[in-house]
């Protein structure tokens, strides 16, 4: 059977749509096209309270994101969070007293590791360990805390 | 007294005998689905046993391919903008009350990658290809083509239904990621050029969001799967039609009908299988 050559043609197009389809899925659409692991190195931190962070939250520094979570354990003995930090390769010149803070993107956006450099000639490498860093911001915490203070202010006998 | 007792007697026993029949009637249309379930896994078998003679005539399955796939395209690409602009009129709605319609993107891309593209697009499938499969295949068996082939030495296996099925099974694939990409830049237009959505927003919100691995390629995978499961059913019904004008017409709705269960059923259990954790 022979097939004609406009058919030929439309399948191959047809083909190539297709593959241009997943493409675009591939590179616009998922994050595969953003932080690419290739080249990188990992560090971690430990927080006492991490809030809602999960694996692939962004790491940042100064609002840039150079890298993502790549893990979260929990360290049985001294009752941390341990969290893995995927850094992208070309930036390793952090000093090693560099503080690590969960903040929130906006008010319920995702959580995010914020990177503070610091001032130490030495800089994080592969496996260094960041000792300085800030917990999660628990909404609940505050608010209890603040009707607390209140109640507390409020709560003095008058004279 | 003794009249009263036998009459009694006569129509108890038809009871128990008529409800006898009834049992017996639902074990011979259960053996006879199982019978059909033996046929239809045999008939797989055959078919997949036609695959290196595919590859040695490929123009068996670029013709089928184009039947299959190229005229499916329009009513996929069309289905796609309009799914994707629905979701993005809907969902602006709901996330504009929270202030979060920045999320529209990763709304619109999440519930097309992983559900709307392959579940829509095997629907479609079945109902554009995988009945036109049926009622082809069908009609070849009632006007006694197959058994021609056969008289001429041709395996009508290998011959007609193996380049159909593999047709099917690699345009589904397809089709659902031309689905999805042009779905989600319908949502685009609805969103960003109509509703007036961040245009830096909705992409890189998509991006932080959709991961490749987890969420396009499992929406391959279901593809895949349906690709598959419509054009076996759509092969094997038009094969096993009465050879009569009506039993081809059975034929064709059965596969829309079962195309569209297996499709619903399987997609529950996959989604269950991928995302449930």
């Amino acid at each position: 059977m022979k097939t004609s050559k406009t058919t030929e043609l439309m399948v191959g197009m047809f083909i190539a749509v297709g593959a241009a389809g997943l493409f675009v899925l591939a590179m616009q659409v998922s994050n595969l096209s953003g932080f690419t692991p290739a080249n990188s190195y990992t560090i971690t931190a430990r927080f006492e309270n991490i809030g809602g962070l999960k694996a692939r939250s962004p790491v940042t520094v100064g609002g840039v994101r150079i890298g993502r979570v790549a893990s979260i354990d929990y360290d049985n003995d001294r009752f941390e969070a341990i969290v893995a930090l995927e850094m992208d390769g070309k930036y390793d010149q952090f000093p090693d007293d560099t503080t690590a803070s969960i903040y929130t993107a906006g008010l319920l956006g995702e959580q995010y590791v914020a990177l503070e450099p610091g001032g130490s000639e030495d800089v994080l490498a592969e496996g260094s360990e960041i000792d300085l860093t800030q917990s999660a911001l628990v909404l609940e915490k505050l608010v209890s805390k603040f009707l607390f203070d209140k109640a507390a202010e409020g709560g003095d006998p008058e004279p | 007294m003794d009249r009263y007792l036998s009459i009694t007697r006569r129509r108890i026993t038809g009871k128990i005998y008529s409800m006898l029949e009834w049992v017996r009637q639902l074990g011979r249309s259960g053996i006879g689905q199982f019978e059909k379930l033996g046929r239809a896994n045999l008939f797989l078998l055959n078919t997949l046993a036609g695959l290196p003679e595919l590859v040695r005539r490929p123009s068996l399955l670029v013709k089928q391919l184009w039947s299959v796939g190229v005229l499916s395209l329009l009513i996929i690409v069309v289905s796609g903008l309009f799914v994707g602009m629905v979701l993005a009129l809907q969902g602006y709605n709901t996330l504009v009350d929270f202030g979060a319609e920045e999320s529209l993107g990763v709304a619109v891309a999440l519930s097309i990658v992983r559900e709307l593209g392959p579940v829509v697009t095997a629907l479609l499938f079945a109902g554009r290809a995988g009945s036109a499969l049926s009622a082809e295949i069908g009609l070849m068996k009632a006007t006694e083509q197959l058994s021609g082939m056969e008289m001429m030495a041709v395996d009508p296996m290998h011959r007609v239904i193996s380049p159909r099925f593999f047709a099917g099974f690699l345009s589904m694939p397809l089709l659902a990621a031309i689905f999805s990409a042009v779905g989600i830049y319908g949502g685009y237009f609805v969103g960003v050029g109509l509703l007036g959505v961040d245009d830096g927003a909705y992409w890189a919100q998509m991006q932080s969001k959709v991961d490749f691995y987890d969420d396009v390629l499992n929406g391959v995978i279901k593809s895949l799967v349906f690709g598959w499961v419509v054009t076996w059913i759509a092969v094997f019904e038009g094969y096993d039609a009465v050879p009569t004008s009506e039993g081809v017409s059975r034929a064709t709705t059965r596969t829309v009908v079962y195309s569209a269960f297996a499709v619903l059923g399987l997609d529950f259990i996959l989604t269950a299988l991928m995302f449930g954790d």
